[in-house]
């Protein structure tokens, strides 16, 4: 049952993911791509919880890699963002 | 259940509220940047509340790899010049991806008496984040002009690819049916990378922006899968987002440059249209 719940919120959020980017100018593309990506990071919640669950060894050194490597897309991400943003105002 | 657990939900909620207005400021020139910053608060607001955790026993480990990582980024940032922002773009997806891979991974190898919907979401998201990683890499690699630019095609490759296809069909069968055994594993990480490779070796590098945010969509579509064997709501949430949102964006790039998602997405499977001007 909770994958049906899941499941609903998958569909909706979909629907607000399509909603959300109807008109983008041209000049926005990169540094939505670019945020957009940084977002993807949030699989750095689930390596978390597998990194510090007290899993098997292996398990919990995948969970740690995921972390770092999740880390670097998210800081990297939002600070190339915002320095492509920062050169638009002065345009 | 303990009572962080209501917390941790109820951040999430509000941070799957933060990422939704900021991807909606980022859309418009003027308000962009706030969006970005509304979007990364929202980031960190989640990470912090998930080490509430009450399941999380070791920090030490996640505080190491958070410092670590939070200094290769900013390094990353800093140093690019301007002229190589799509590429370090590619780069950062293809390690988003990586993460979304070894989280699926680590899922596979450290969880007890998985049922089959969850290892089957975790070989979906194994699968996307391998295909997001090579694919990146190599859309990096073509985009910073350490590999040839134009595209790579060759006699045989739509069935080389369907053969490929069927290869990581059966490599789902077998981990649906034989979870524990580790070459499963293995044979499917290494067909995945290998169609990402495959997936973006046809396309020249004039399209790479548009490859680029097509992979940036399916980054998105691993997180989500990963939020559905870890079931986590924010994951899914974030994940659809960015996924959903991410092929509406690369459905607008191709119309800019005059090409079709489809012929994009499946480049692999058909007689590659050359767009040498």
């Amino acid at each position: 049952m909770t994958a049906i719940y899941l499941l609903f919120i998958l569909m909706l959020a979909i629907f607000v993911g399509f909603e959300l980017i109807r008109k983008v100018p041209a000049t926005l593309h990169t540094p939505l791509m670019s945020g957009a990506n940084a977002i993807s990071g949030i699989t750095v919640l689930g390596a978390i919880s597998i990194a510090g669950k007290g899993y098997e060894e292996w398990a919990t050194w995948l969970g740690a890699a995921a972390v770092l490597l999740a880390t670097i897309n998210v800081v990297g991400g939002y600070m190339v963002t915002d320095r492509m943003l920062a050169m638009f105002k002065k345009r | 259940m303990t009572d962080y657990s209501i917390i941790i939900n109820f951040v999430y909620v509000l941070s799957a509220t933060l990422f939704i207005f900021g991807l909606k400021l980022l859309s418009h020139p003027s308000t962009a940047r706030k969006g970005n910053l509304l979007s990364a608060l929202a980031m960190f607001v989640a990470v912090i509340v998930t080490l509430l955790d009450q399941q999380i026993i070791s920090f030490e480990l996640i505080l190491v790899c958070f410092v670590i990582g939070s200094i290769l980024g900013v390094i990353a940032a800093r140093k690019v010049a301007m002229t190589s922002m799509p590429e370090l773009v590619s780069l950062f997806n293809g390690i988003g991806g990586l993460a979304s891979l070894a989280v699926a991974y680590a899922t596979l190898v450290g969880g007890e008496n998985l049922s089959v919907f969850i290892i089957l979401v975790s070989f979906v998201a194994l699968l996307i984040g391998a295909i997001t990683f090579s694919g990146s890499i190599v859309a990096w690699a073509k985009l910073s002009e350490r590999m040839i630019g134009r595209p790579i095609a060759f006699k045989g490759q739509i069935f080389a690819n369907i053969a490929l296809l069927l290869g990581i069909l059966l490599s789902a069968v077998l981990i649906c049916a034989q979870p524990e055994i580790a070459t499963w594993h293995y044979l499917a990480i290494g067909l995945a990378l290998l169609m990402g490779v495959m997936l973006v070796l046809p396309i020249g590098g004039a399209d790479m922006p548009v490859v680029i945010s097509l992979l940036n969509s399916y980054s998105g579509l691993a997180a989500c899968a990963a939020g559905f064997a870890l079931e986590n709501n924010l994951l899914i949430v974030a994940g659809a987002l960015v996924g959903a949102s991410g092929i509406i964006l690369t459905n607008i790039m191709c119309k800019a440059m005059n090409r079709s998602l489809m012929n994009v997405m499946t480049s692999g499977f058909q007689a590659v249209q050359s767009s040498d001007m």
